[in-house]
């Protein structure tokens, strides 16, 4: 059977792609709307509150990390580039099967 | 031959979806979990014992990445790419209906492309990462956290498709996975929190649903998020690297 002809049904357009997007935008930023009075802190402070209300006697400090970011900023920072490496390989992986996709160009001209 | 029964697959994610809400429901109020564990906050036995657990299948995943990259380096690319996506996903910490953040794993892709243990491998890169860097998360619950998010997950997810492949539609399917991946981290980490620290009066099972507290309604929304972008980078990989998507049968045409 031919692939070419064939219909693909699993491959979306570019409107259910951007309908996809928005939802995505959607599910993200209504939390913003919906609860005021907030800061979004991370739930790790809260976690370690649990087990402190749940095992008051339990010591946490038995071990320590290694090394913290010495503040919010460096931490940021941090997180930033761990999304910059990822998002690097991401875009270099579209690149590359787009470029090889399109095949050679002529450099003469 | 793609749309063979997409009612139950509706009527399926319903389901899940009611259930976690009504879970969340139920223990509103109580505090939430966190996605890792942080340094410290297992005992020392428990810390071993899930490092000794999580350590087979490192093993398996660095056999399989070895085989990988020698029987098929054309996947190379793939594989950074799914490892890329683990790595942002998993620094996006993006703000949840209970007024919280939480991060999404993005283990699922990875999952469907090369199965759990490879994803085991990637998934640990980012947690060593963030452990070492951010003191998120840490090295004595490295395992723990390895468990959960860089290996549970992605077993469930792996089961799931495995069991739906065929059955549901691939977007689905992928869908699916992704939100299993993500959702099933979080039940994991609350059951080694619990199992770690028992209720005293209401025992494990107290404690497992102190701690999974508003997981579900934090983590919920995060995790059809995901879905929804796992399944827009599958179709994305779909047309521009149908050749290596073939290569690893997931190409349909």
């Amino acid at each position: 059977m031919s692939a070419q002809t064939q219909k693909q049904p699993a491959k979306f357009g570019i409107g259910l792609t951007l309908v996809g997007i928005l939802l995505i935008i959607f599910l993200t930023a209504l939390p913003l709307v919906l609860v005021k009075d907030s800061d979004f802190a991370g739930s790790d402070g809260a976690g370690a509150a649990a087990v402190e209300a749940i095992a008051p006697d339990y010591n946490p400090n038995w071990i320590s990390n290694i090394w913290e970011p010495p503040g919010g900023e460096t931490e940021s920072m941090l997180f930033a580039l761990q999304a910059v490496a990822g998002g690097i390989l991401i875009g270099y992986f579209f690149g590359y099967m787009r470029g090889r996709k399109a095949g050679p160009r002529d450099s003469e001209d | 031959m793609l749309l063979k029964n997409p009612k139950r697959a509706g009527w399926l994610l319903l389901a899940i979806f009611l259930f976690s809400v009504r879970v969340a429901w139920a223990r509103t109020g109580a505090a939430p979990v966190k996605m890792h564990i942080m340094e410290g906050y297992l005992p020392l036995g428990w810390a071993i014992f899930w490092w000794v657990v999580a350590i087979p299948f490192w093993v398996i995943g660095f056999r399989q990445v070895r085989h990988l990259l020698r029987d098929k380096p054309e996947q190379r690319l793939l594989l950074g790419l799914a490892g890329g996506f683990v790595f942002v996903l998993s620094a996006l910490k993006l703000p949840s209906v209970t007024g919280s953040s939480s991060h999404p794993t993005g283990t699922g892709l990875g999952t469907i492309l090369f199965g759990p243990f490879v994803v085991a491998i990637l998934g640990t890169i980012a947690l060593i990462f963030q452990a070492l860097l951010l003191a998120h998360g840490g090295i004595s619950t490295l395992g723990a956290n390895a468990m959960s998010m860089a290996i549970g997950g992605p077993l469930a997810a792996y089961g799931l498709w495995r069991l739906l492949k065929g059955k549901v539609p691939t977007y689905i399917n992928v869908f699916l996975a992704a939100f299993t991946a993500d959702l099933a981290t979080y039940v994991i980490t609350t059951t080694q929190l619990a199992l770690a620290f028992p209720d005293p009066v209401s025992g494990f099972i107290g404690s497992w649903l102190t701690f999974a507290g508003i997981f579900a309604i934090t983590q919920v929304p995060l995790a059809i998020a995901e879905g929804i972008l796992t399944v827009l980078i599958f179709n994305a990989l779909q047309s521009t690297a149908s050749a290596e998507m073939q290569q690893l049968g997931l190409q349909e045409v």
